[in-house]
Parts: structure tokens; C-alpha cells; sequence
């Protein structure tokens, strides 16, 4: 049986790159002063706390599995696990090290999880695809275990829950719901900056080679393996950041099931959604998972309030969301950002049609 | 293509647009009370959420329309359904803290452990008193370093030594658990591992062995844990589990022969959704319940009269009316209303915002005539918290299935809190230091 | 001695209740390459029908042939809504289709079967049996029993029907089979049809232990070990992966769990199958893919 390899053609890849490079400097400005400025001065409380922190740091994670899923064309629905790795680590960090700065923690607690990621990544030297996926999955389940089981992880605190330490910046509070926005956002855009030159760099392209066809890759000269580790580590790097800003900037809290196979799975829907082996596509791929079910609610609200079973609008947003995804799956192969992109095109030469 | 681009363009606006508009509809409220309910309807927990909800609705239902609200404040709600997740549940609680449509948000439902946790430090910034009852976090009965956080009626070490103290009542006397084998079969998760701690303090009092056993989640399979149990012939287990494990774990104990009448479940392994599926395994099966299941109470009777009867009952299944779970849900709601009817007491008959709803809680005192009066006699032991007592209550009553119902074996069973009481403000003097929290002077506020 | 062999015999027999779920899998996976993630809720969609028929007071055999009739139903809409339009895609992306649907059934079955837990009585005693010292569970032995009987069934089914071999041949070589002229969409509906009644058999049986509800459709988490150690594309090895788990598990509880603080099992049969990766990247009984540049 011949298994059609994950793997989207390469010439989609720069789509969003060029797609940004063409009012580059000026949209670039407008969109980081719109995030820095303009956001934190009109946002309430709420949308800054319950959805644009919360959308920032699923683009990260979705960002991370993107570098190894989407352009390393590895597989992985761990990603949970990772996170749940930097997150407690962060917190490790933070709590065991006395003065270290909360940037300094924050990228301590990333490396711990790429080194951890690394680890997993071993088997990608032997296995592949399908069956690499699973041990993802053995990944996800023994780190769950492992932040539950073992109480030196969340300071012996009964619940086996980790709470966030001040969270503090050159002497400034970053408690705030401000102040935890604009942390996470600087988090994501310098991320995002550096996996935007990493994925253009010999090593970006060396994944790319090796997710539209490792054996080739091998052939022209490409250390296949090494490469694949690498991915799973700057992977889980991102991952772990992301996972240390859900607990703290988001959440405020965390315990071993806040990073379950749900989690995991959320992820994988962003990239695929958003679209693999895209930049842009994480953070569509985010704003359409997380603020999807919200909407739903909303309207849900807003439509029936009172006449229908509290219950049934809750099973029929659940259908209602599955269907979409599916839709979205149906519709738009390469993802969101293929058909904003394919949008785009369409207005500029409107009315005509091509 | 026309079709398709329209179709397209329709999504975007969807995605992109709709955010946006949705949520400035509104219509003007005076004079009322917004409750935020972060239900689950949906997902594993659907089966106790849909019942638990139907008790406040009930109740509140009951105290707008029968009683004309708080002192004539109405009472209002929304749902937001967070399917016991805990960042949705956070979700919610960003979205109305600060009530809706001018009316104040008093106090917020956690109903979650989990997510009593995740919001503990908001709670506290945005001064929204948390209520989980017979959960949250244990050392948040220590209203001097928690203010906004209330674990009423019995904490989780709380409901391990109401468990020891039946146990005790049930072998004749503390003297005669020295020697004896009490194995706890726990759900491994924050919630299962609460009561090691006092569980260990206790049995070094008393003298008993206390070994723990751990059921991963979500705990479908359990016959390597009962194998253990059966090897080691306990006196009696504890059954600390929660969702499916409790019914797996109740037919699996059945299969390997341990006498059921011997298991005493704790609060959440307690209601009807958990003996039902282990059929006739479960009878004789005993549950701490702060929470007892009956519709024979004086409650029961107006709310069949006014609410049930009448049709406006949030129930689907109206044989779910004073099951275990719908208990929880109005016993809750009593709580919350008579706290905030204390806190009118001093701050006028009006609604109120977090900061005197606190207030109200930390004043409440529902005493036996009180009880009386709202009809829950029987449903609730006296409750008195203060500043330094989130917790109040302390007791227990314990309940049995007889195969049909859940029936009460025995009166209120008081948890042993002196005992207890260091170690939880061992556990709060340790988050203050952590957090750098000054804790109140609670004698200065009495 | 006694205490090891009891342990051992009660863990294969347990680790037949997950070949069962395992089989479903296998099913779909051998024909059209899909890890269909959302065997749990057809799992709890099988069982909830059956429940709820069997609660309006029809008889246990009518119920059961409603309840067949709806999952075949369900199979031809899936196939005809979902995989038709997906055909082609990536492993993934149909993975994550299949994670839609999941949504889709389990909010379809909890709206319209309501979310409370129900008992399933299927009439087998629950006590235990003693062969010597050692207990052995009534209940698993049944449960082994109609784990046997299905794969016979199965087996019959593939190796001495025309569909059986067409299905052979499409999950030998799909575009082989395309171009002699085999229907590949019926190939599809047949063998989701056959998953869904597979997943209704394993529903009433973990059902009956552990009560119908949403959690049901959590035994699929314990499944990917199973076909992780026996291979996606094989039906005697999900049962051999399936005994494997289950003694190994139950072995692992009892001797290494007191030792790290117990509680092991949800991961111990990844760890399992990990090292049976290592050393057998498709399984004891699984396809290895060939792959040519």
C-alpha cells in the first residue's frame, strides 16, 4: 500500500511571504502600532484577557508546530505536551532561581522544552509519518503523567497546580491585563520575526527538503536526521514559550490538565486550518479556533435566547463546529490563508473576474 | 466561480466581521442582580452540570418570581458553557465580571476546582468573590490571606475526616481504628491528592494505616487497582473518584469481592449519575454527602408547587427533581441569596458589586431557625463564616443507595476542623509568603 | 505465584475489551487510509441508540437492529459528505476531518439522546469465578468470547465474500483496484458500516461496565496503543496488540507502579509501544510501506 505522504506543494510556500513583502514597511508599521498602541489604549479588560491574549499565544504554539508539522513535514500531536513542559519549567525556573529575570525564565523554560522536544524527536530517525505521529502521542500522555505525578514540578502544592509568580519586568508590574498582553505580544512578535528568517534561512529550506521528500533530501546531501531533531527542538522551543504564557499571561495558573490531548488537538486544527507551512496562517488559523466557539455563543445568545434548551444550542454549536471545520477542510486545502490570499487577488481586479 | 467567491467572501466577513458586532446587543436593566453561570451541558460532565444548573435557575427563579427577588432586587443570569474546561470557564468569567447590561456582578459560581484555582488571583484583583462549594482550595478557608475565595460548607480536608469520623461512629469509637486498614482509591488528580495530607495527620492521631491508590484518568479500567485492594484486605475504602471512574470503580470492587458496604464515597463520587451505571453493585454503597439527595425537604415542596408544577422549571426530566446534583445546585443558590440578603443588611436594598457581596458572605449566618424559614432543614447544616472561615459548615451527612435512592443513614457529622485548622494555615501562611500577600487582621474586622 | 498469574490472566482478559476498539480502527484504516479519530463517538452514538431504544421498551434484538440500521446510515452519510470530497487528501487532513466529525456525532448524540448517565444491563453476571485461588471475571470471559466471535465473523466476512476481496484488493493497491473497475466508494461505505456496528458491539460491552455515557467515546485514548504494538492494518494483530496492553498494563500496575507512585497506566501502554516502534516501525503484524524517490 502506497501511503500519500503529508506534504503540500512547494510554490504556496512564500505566498504569504510575498504576500507581506509587497506594502511590507508600511502595513508592517500600521499592523505593530495597531497591536502596541492602539489595542491596550481602546481594548476593555475583557477582550484584552479573554481574547487577544489567549488568541496571541495559540498563533505561538500554532507557530511552533507549524516550523515542524507544516515545513519539517513531521507530524506531532504532543504539542500540548510541550507546552505543559515550558510552562512548568518557567515556573521552576522562576520559583528556584532567585533574581532571574522574568525574559531570562521565560527563554530558560523554552530551552527546557526544546531540549525535552529533542529527546522525543529521537525516533524521528527511524520512524515516519503515520507511526511517528503515535509516539507524539506517547509523548503528550508520559509528560501529562509526569507534571501530575512527580509534586518537586508544582512545589509540593497539594492541588499539583502552578500559580504565576509576580510577574515582573525591570521593576514594572506586568499583572495587569495590559501589561500581560503587551508581554505576549512582544513574545510573538520577536518569535514570529525569527521563525520568519529562520524558515528563509539554509535551515528553513533544508526542512522544507526534507518534508516534500526526505529520502531526496538525503540524496542531495542533507543530514535528514539531525535536521528532523533540530525541527522537533525549535518546535518544542515555541511550544514551550507558548505554553509558559498560557499559564501566566493567560490563565494565571496551570496543572498537567490544562495541557491535555484537547490541547494538542487544537493546535494541529490551527495549523491545518490556518494552513501548513505558513507564518500568516497561524495566527487565522488561531483567531478562527478561538474565537469561533465564542461567536457561536454569542450569537447563540442573541438568537434564541430564552426560546431553546440552554443544552441543545450547546450540542448544536458543537455540530455546528465540527461541520465548519470539515467545511474548511472540504473548501480550502492549503487553508485560511490560501483563501484570503485567493480573496485578495479577487478584489484587485474587480469587477473583472481574472 | 461567482458562487464560490460569494461564499468565500461571506466566510471572511464571518470570520473577520461578526466578532465585532455581536456582542453590543443590550437591553437596560435597573435594580437588578446578574449571576454569570459557567455551565457544562455539554461534554463528559453534561450529566451532573445539567442538573446542578437546574437547581440555581430553580432557585432563583423561585426567589424572583415567588418572592419578588431580594428585597425586590431581581435576579438575572446568562450562561456561557465552558465544558468543565478550565480556560473557557476563565473565558467567562472575563467576559461578565463586570455584570452585564448595568446589572453588578456579586460573586461568581466556579463549580470547578480547577478553575477555583485558575481564578484565584483575578477573583482577588477584581474583588469577585469565587463560590465552590465543598470544593476549591482547601487553604482558602483562611479568609485572612484569601478574601475573595469561599470553599463553603466543607473543604476536601474537611470531607476526609468527616469520612474517618463515620468510619469511627461505625467501629464504635476512635480507640478501635488503631490497627485498622483504610485504603483510599483516588482519582490521581489535583482533586484526588487534596486529602493525602490530612488523611496522613489523622491516621498518625488515631493510628490506623492509611495507604493511597492512584486511578489515572480517566479511569475506565481498573482492575490492577482493585487486585492490590483485594491483596490487601482493607477494613475499609475510601473512594476519593470522580466521573466515570466512580461507577468503574464501584462494579470493579464488586467483582473482586470487596464488600461494598464498606466503600464510603466522598462528596463527588455521591449522586445518582454515579451508582446508576454500576447497577446492583452499588447497593449498599454509602456517600458523604454535604449535599444530601431527597425531594421530601420543605424547599421541595414550594418549588414543586411554584416552579415545577407551573412549567418553569429548567429541568428537561422532571424525575431529576432532588436528586443529588439539583441539591448541590439549589443548596448553592440558598447560599449566594442569603448573602446577599445579609449584605443588603448594611449596604442597602439594592444590587451590589463584589467588594460588599464579601461582605455578606463573611457575615452570613444561617442559623436553625433561618434554615427553617427557607425551607432547608435537613439540606444544609447551620452555617456560620466569618473572616478567618470560608468555610462555615464542617459537616457531613452520609447517604446510602439502596438500589432505587439515595437514603440518609445518619445526621449531620461534624469534621474534626480543630485538628485540621494548622494545616491549613500552614498551607495559607505559605501562599502569602509566595505571593507577598499581607493577610488581614480578622480580629480587627470582626 | 498465584497473585502474578491472576494478574496476568485478568490483564489479557481485559486487554480484549481494547482489541475491540482496536478493530474498528483497523477496519477503516486498512481500507482507505483514515485514522478515523471519531470511532469513540460512534462508539457512545451506537450505544446511546441502542440504550435509549431499549428504554422506550422495545426488545432487546429490535433495538439492537434499529440501532444497526442507524449506524449504516450514518456510514453512507459519512462517506458521502465527508471522504467523497476529501478523496485524495493527505493522512492528516482526513484525520483532521474525522476530528470534525467527532464533534459533529458526539453533539448529535448528546442532543438527541440527552447527556444523562445510563445503566446497561446486558444480563451477564459480573461475579467473580475461581479457578484454584486465582478470580477469574465472568464478565471478560464473555467479553473474550464475543471478541472471538466478531473476528470469525470479520474474517468470514473478508475471505470468503466478493466485497471481502474487492476490499482486500483496495487496501492492497487502491489504484490497481480502481482501474479493474472496483467501486471505491462502496468499498468505503461497506467498511464504515461495518466499523459503526463493530463500535456498537464494543459500546454495549464497555456500556454494560462502565454505564452509557460521554466517557465512552475516552476508550478510543486506549485503542492507539493497541494498534500502535498489533499494526493499523491488521485485525489478529489488534487482538494479539490488545492482550499484550492488557497484561502488560495490569503486570506494570501491580509490580512497577508501587514502586514510582502508581498510576501509570495511561501512559505505560504508550511507553509499550514505543519500544515495539523502535523495533517494529509498523507493528507485529502491520503493512510496511515501501517508499520510492
Amino acid at each position: 500500500m502506497t501511503t500519500t505522504a503529508a506534504r503540500l506543494t512547494a510554490r504556496f510556500d512564500d505566498a504569504p511571504l510575498t504576500l507581506v513583502a509587497r506594502h511590507r514597511p508600511l502595513g508592517l508599521a500600521l499592523l505593530l502600532l495597531l497591536a502596541f498602541v492602539v489595542l491596550p489604549l481602546l481594548g476593555s479588560d475583557y477582550w484584552l484577557n479573554a481574547i487577544l491574549i489567549p488568541f496571541l499565544v495559540l498563533s505561538l504554539a500554532g507557530l511552533g508546530l507549524n516550523l515542524l508539522t507544516g515545513y519539517t513535514g513531521q507530524t506531532s500531536v504532543g504539542a500540548a505536551g510541550f507546552m505543559a513542559v515550558g510552562a512548568f519549567a518557567t515556573y521552576g525556573l522562576l520559583l528556584r532561581v532567585p533574581g532571574l529575570p522574568l525574559p531570562l525564565a521565560l527563554l530558560g523554560g523554552g530551552l527546557i522544552a526544546g531540549v525535552v522536544g529533542l529527546v522525543f524527536g529521537l525516533p524521528s530517525s527511524r520512524i515516519k509519518g503515520f507511526y511517528l505521529m503515535v509516539t507524539t502521542l506517547a509523548a503528550q500522555f508520559f509528560l501529562e503523567w509526569v507534571f501530575a505525578k512527580f509534586a518537586w514540578f508544582y512545589n509540593y502544592a497539594s492541588s499539583g497546580t502552578i500559580s504565576a509568580p509576580r510577574l515582573e519586568l525591570f521593576g514594572h508590574n506586568l499583572a495587569t491585563p495590559v501589561g500581560r498582553y503587551l508581554l505576549t505580544l512582544s513574545c510573538v512578535v520577536v518569535l514570529t520575526w525569527v521563525a520568519v528568517n529562520l524558515v528563509r534561512s539554509q535551515v528553513g529550506r533544508n526542512w522544507m527538503a526534507i518534508r516534500d521528500m526526505d529520502t531526496a533530501a538525503a540524496v542531495i546531501g542533507i543530514q535528514v536526521e539531525r535536521y528532523k531533531r533540530l525541527a522537533f527542538a525549535v518546535s518544542a522551543f515555541y511550544l514551550g514559550i507558548a505554553g509558559a504564557l498560557w499559564a501566566f499571561a493567560y490563565l494565571g495558573t496551570a496543572s498537567a490538565g490544562s495541557f491535555d490531548i484537547n490541547r494538542s488537538f487544537q493546535i494541529l486544527f490551527i495549523i491545518i486550518i490556518g494552513g501548513m507551512g505558513s507564518i500568516a496562517g497561524n495566527f487565522i488559523g488561531a483567531a478562527f479556533i478561538s474565537l469561533t466557539p465564542i461567536l457561536l455563543s454569542h450569537a447563540g445568545q442573541w438568537l434564541f435566547n430564552g426560546h431553546v434548551d440552554a443544552g441543545q444550542l450547546q450540542n448544536l454549536q458543537k455540530i455546528l463546529f465540527g461541520s465548519l471545520i470539515i467545511w474548511f477542510l472540504i473548501k480550502e486545502p492549503e487553508g485560511l490563508v490560501r483563501l484570503l490570499g485567493n480573496l485578495r487577488e479577487r478584489i484587485r481586479v474587480w469587477p473583472l473576474r481574472f | 466561480m461567482r458562487k464560490t467567491l460569494r461564499r468565500h467572501l461571506l466566510a471572511s466577513l464571518f470570520l473577520l466581521g461578526a466578532p465585532t458586532l455581536l456582542p453590543a446587543i443590550a437591553a437596560a436593566a435597573d435594580n437588578q442582580q446578574f449571576v454569570p453561570m459557567a455551565t457544562y451541558r455539554v461534554g463528559a460532565y453534561a450529566s451532573s452540570g445539567i442538573p446542578w444548573w437546574a437547581g440555581e435557575i430553580d432557585y432563583f427563579r423561585y426567589i424572583n418570581e415567588v418572592e419578588g427577588g431580594i428585597n425586590g432586587v431581581k435576579l438575572t443570569w446568562q450562561e456561557c458553557e465552558t465544558e468543565w474546561n478550565v480556560d473557557r470557564i476563565v473565558e467567562c468569567y472575563e467576559r461578565y465580571k463586570n455584570g452585564q447590561d448595568g446589572a453588578p456582578t456579586a460573586f461568581f459560581f466556579t463549580h470547578s476546582t480547577p478553575g477555583s484555582y485558575a481564578l484565584m488571583e483575578k477573583g482577588a484583583a477584581d474583588r469577585i468573590p469565587l463560590i465552590d462549594g465543598a470544593g476549591g482550595r482547601t487553604e482558602s478557608t483562611d479568609g485572612s490571606v484569601f478574601p475573595y475565595a469561599f470553599p463553603l460548607l466543607l473543604n476536601y480536608y474537611g470531607q476526609a475526616s468527616v469520612g474517618i469520623n463515620y468510619i469511627a461512629e461505625r467501629e464504635g469509637g476512635f480507640d478501635k481504628l488503631k490497627g485498622k486498614k483504610i485504603v483510599t482509591v483516588y482519582h490521581d488528580s489535583a482533586y484526588g491528592r487534596e486529602t493525602q495530607a490530612p488523611m496522613q495527620l489523622l491516621a498518625q492521631k488515631y493510628g490506623f494505616e492509611n495507604i493511597q491508590i492512584p486511578v489515572a484518568d480517566p479511569g475506565n479500567e481498573q482492575s490492577a487497582q482493585w487486585r492490590q485492594v483485594r491483596q490487601l484486605k482493607p477494613d475499609w475504602v475510601f473512594l476519593r473518584t470522580w466521573g466515570v471512574s466512580t461507577p468503574v470503580g464501584i462494579k470493579t470492587a464488586a467483582r473482586f469481592g470487596i464488600p461494598v458496604d464498606h466503600i464510603i464515597g466522598d462528596v463527588w463520587a455521591g449522586s445518582e449519575a454515579d451508582v446508576i451505571p454500576a447497577g446492583t453493585a452499588a447497593k449498599g454503597y454509602q456517600a458523604l454527602a454535604p449535599f444530601p439527595g431527597g425531594s421530601d425537604f420543605a424547599i421541595h415542596q414550594r418549588l414543586r408547587q411554584h416552579i415545577l408544577d407551573t412549567g418553569k422549571s429548567d429541568l428537561k426530566d422532571p424525575s431529576y427533581f432532588g436528586k443529588v446534583y439539583y441539591n448541590i445546585g439549589l443548596i448553592n443558590a440558598a447560599i449566594a441569596v442569603e448573602a446577599l440578603r445579609t449584605a443588603q443588611g448594611k449596604f442597602g436594598n439594592r444590587p451590589l458589586n463584589g467588594e460588599e457581596a464579601r461582605w455578606g458572605f463573611e457575615h452570613l449566618n444561617i442559623d436553625a431557625a433561618r434554615l427553617k424559614a427557607i425551607g432547608f432543614e435537613g439540606l444544609l447544616p447551620p452555617l456560620k463564616l466569618s473572616c478567618s472561615d470560608h468555610e462555615g459548615g464542617g459537616a457531613a451527612r452520609v447517604q446510602q443507595w439502596d438500589g432505587e435512592k439515595w437514603v440518609l443513614v445518619t445526621d449531620w457529622v461534624q469534621a474534626d476542623r480543630a485538628t485540621l485548622r494548622p494545616l491549613i494555615e500552614a498551607k495559607s501562611a505559605a501562599y502569602a509568603k509566595e505571593k507577598g500577600i499581607t493577610p488581614r487582621d480578622c480580629a480587627s474586622e470582626q | 505465584m498465584n497473585f502474578f498469574l491472576e494478574t496476568l490472566i485478568g490483564g489479557l482478559l481485559a486487554g480484549t475489551m481494547y482489541s475491540l476498539v482496536a478493530i474498528g480502527f483497523v477496519l477503516i484504516y486498512k481500507a482507505s487510509g483514515v485514522f478515523n479519530f471519531a470511532q469513540g463517538a460512534m462508539l457512545l452514538f451506537a450505544a446511546l441508540t441502542f440504550v435509549s431504544l431499549h428504554q422506550q421498551g422495545l426488545p432487546f434484538a429490535v433495538a439492537l437492529a434499529i440501532t444497526v440500521v442507524v449506524m449504516i446510515i450514518g456510514a453512507l452519510l459519512i462517506e458521502r459528505l465527508v471522504l467523497r470530497p476529501l478523496v485524495n487528501r493527505s493522512q492528516i487532513t482526513l484525520f483532521m476531518a474525522t476530528l470534525g466529525l467527532s464533534f459533529i456525532i458526539e453533539g448529535l448524540a448528546q442532543g438527541l439522546m440527552g447527556a444523562q448517565v445510563r445503566a446497561l444491563d446486558l444480563g451477564i453476571e459480573d461475579v467473580p469465578l475461581f479457578v484454584g485461588d486465582i478470580m477469574i471475571s465472568q464478565f471478560d470471559l464473555v467479553a473474550a468470547g464475543v471478541s472471538a466471535a466478531l473476528v470469525t465473523l470479520l474474517a468470514l466476512l473478508f475471505n470468503r465474500t466478493r466485497i471481502g476481496l474487492a476490499l482486500r484488493a483496495v487496501a492492497d493497491d487502491t489504484r490497481a483496484a480502481l482501474s479493474l473497475g472496483i467501486n471505491l466508494n462502496r468499498i468505503w461505505q461497506v467498511v464504515w458500516a461495518v466499523a459503526g456496528v463493530v463500535g456498537l458491539v464494543a459500546g454495549l460491552l464497555w456500556g454494560a461496565r462502565q454505564g452509557v455515557q460521554f466517557s465512552l467515546s475516552l476508550v478510543v485514548l486506549k485503542a492507539l496503543p493497541v494498534l500502535i504494538i498489533g499494526g493499523f492494518t491488521s485485525i489478529g494483530g489488534a487482538i494479539v496488540g490488545g492482550l499484550i496492553v492488557g497484561a502488560a498494563e495490569n503486570l506494570a500496575e501491580a509490580y512497577i507502579g508501587p514502586l514510582i507512585g502508581g498510576g501509570i497506566t495511561p501512559w505505560f501502554a504508550y511507553f509499550l509501544a514505543l519500544i515495539f516502534l523502535y523495533i517494529r516501525p509498523a507493528g507485529l503484524f502491520g503493512d510496511r510501506a515501501i517508499e520510492r524517490v
